[in-house]
């Protein structure tokens, strides 16, 4: 079972429209620890700020259950734009700490040239670094994925960039950690490339 | 590294089927809504704007549970606008999966629901659009209601308005252009793309790539959108969904290095 966290942030209605498209129809919008308990894969989507999702995810009184999840069951899980910003270590954006599973800060586009404005919103090509992740690894290149953000990551360790992409310079817009995934762009809302993205989260990623 | 600049479909809802105008009046019935946005699902366009276009004139909000329908088959970005006049409206449309509100007659009426919007879900979730009519004696002047009323300000100034309103992006619509296929009006688009930092998505007007390419270029647009491109093939107009791929944008200098 596929659990949305559905803590009051991010587009939960277009994950899920997904996931059932793929066939992944036990998937639910988990509000309750014991929800995210019985999961087998978590799903944190977001959209907004990054204190606003932190504080809101703080309040939803979930992250416990999050971390037994992830760090202790060593389970999935997916984040996707603010939502895989929040599994770093922090923001420039916010004062608040990230959830910490993986050792990334979010930082500023920084453009040299106003011809590439912010927030980066459209759709990219995305260059995959590990190629053999079960994320990507049955999916053909060309792959693009729709953008829209004004902070990427910026990883500590290189081996936790699964994906480079263009914006002005190269950035990281996927990362994985063992089973620690994070995405910046929105599959759930890029065709066939996210649908295919999608499941091969919900089907290859153990 | 190329820039790839959105081309956006803008569909016009009316009584649930899609309809295309001219200049904002003749409605012409061209199908149904879902089975069209299946096919731009399949031709994975970069995005999608739904318009219905009678509900702020008949003073109604959103019609859901179409939205909802239509929403279900549409794995790319969405916009709606259309009689939206309260943040419930707007979180129940981010809910059942469009990313984008588009506000017209209620950004005029109530300029402090974008705030409210944007607070909530973030600035590049609310659109403004910017209905512009050319005024005889030279200049241009917004409309609301569907075209019908029109208010004292320049399409410049009501841009302005919104960006300090809080809105992430304008979609501006020159209603004299609208379904004619003559080409973007350059004039207009660049009066409102120089007064704001955030994007212009230009439209009204559009019949092939080289007006996308030069209302981006020209009229400095940060997308270019349009109806009957989208929706007419040929000379004699025939009903027929078709946009143009990659290559087509990389030949005719839309997509830029």
């Amino acid at each position: 079972m596929i659990a949305v966290i559905n803590y009051g942030l991010g587009n939960v209605g277009s994950i899920l429209n997904m996931l059932k498209k793929i066939g992944a129809k036990d998937s639910i919008l988990a509000q309750t620890p014991s929800e995210i308990a019985q999961a087998d894969k978590l799903i944190l989507p977001g959209v907004g700020a990054f204190d606003t999702g932190m504080e809101l995810l703080h309040r939803s009184g979930l992250i416990n259950a999050m971390n037994i999840h992830v760090l202790e069951n060593k389970k999935p899980i997916l984040g996707i734009c603010l939502g895989m910003q929040m599994l770093g270590l922090s923001s420039e954006e916010g004062v608040h700490q990230g959830l910490g599973y993986i050792d990334f800060r979010s930082k500023k586009f920084l453009m040299k040239d106003k011809e590439w404005k912010i927030p980066h919103m459209g759709w990219d090509y995305v260059e995959v670094v590990k190629k053999e992740n079960p994320l990507v690894s049955e999916s053909k290149p060309p792959l693009k994925y729709y953008f829209v953000h004004s902070y990427h990551a910026v990883c500590k360790n290189f081996e936790d960039i699964l994906m480079n992409c263009d914006y002005g310079y190269t950035f990281t817009a996927a990362v994985n950690k063992n089973n620690i995934y994070g995405v910046q762009f929105h599959p759930e809302k890029s065709h066939k490339y996210g649908m295919e993205l999608l499941s091969n989260f919900v089907k290859a990623c153990g | 590294m190329y820039n790839r600049p959105r081309i956006i479909p803008c569909l016009l809802i009316q009584e649930q089927g899609l309809v295309k105008t001219v200049k904002f009046s003749k409605p012409n019935y061209l199908g149904d809504v879902i089975n069209a946005v299946k096919i731009f699902n399949e031709k994975e366009v970069d995005e999608l704007c739904l318009l219905d276009i009678t509900a702020s004139t008949e003073g109604r909000g959103p019609d859901f549970s179409l939205l909802r329908n239509i929403a279900s088959e549409a794995f790319m970005p969405m916009s709606y606008g259309g009689g939206i006049s309260t943040l419930d409206q707007a979180k129940k449309l981010f809910f059942i999966g469009y990313e984008k509100v588009i506000l017209n007659t209620s950004f005029v009426l109530h300029p402090g629901l974008i705030y409210e919007i944007a607070e909530f879900a973030g600035s590049q979730s609310v659109v403004v659009s910017i209905d512009a009519k050319k005024k005889v004696l030279g200049g241009y002047q917004c409309y609301i209601n569907d075209g019908k009323k029109r208010t004292e300000n320049t399409p410049a100034e009501l841009a302005v308005l919104a960006e300090k309103s809080g809105a992430g992006e304008i979609l501006l619509n020159c209603i004299d252009r609208d379904g004619t296929m003559s080409g973007y009006d350059i004039d207009l688009v660049k009066s409102v793309a120089e007064k704001v930092s955030i994007p212009v998505i230009a439209c009204g007007g559009a019949s092939k790539v080289s007006d996308l390419r030069q209302v981006l270029q020209e009229g400095h647009a940060h997308a270019a959108a349009a109806g009957s491109m989208f929706v007419y093939y040929g000379k004699k107009k025939a009903v027929l969904i078709n946009v143009p791929d990659e290559q087509e944008l990389i030949a005719g200098g839309v997509y830029v290095e």
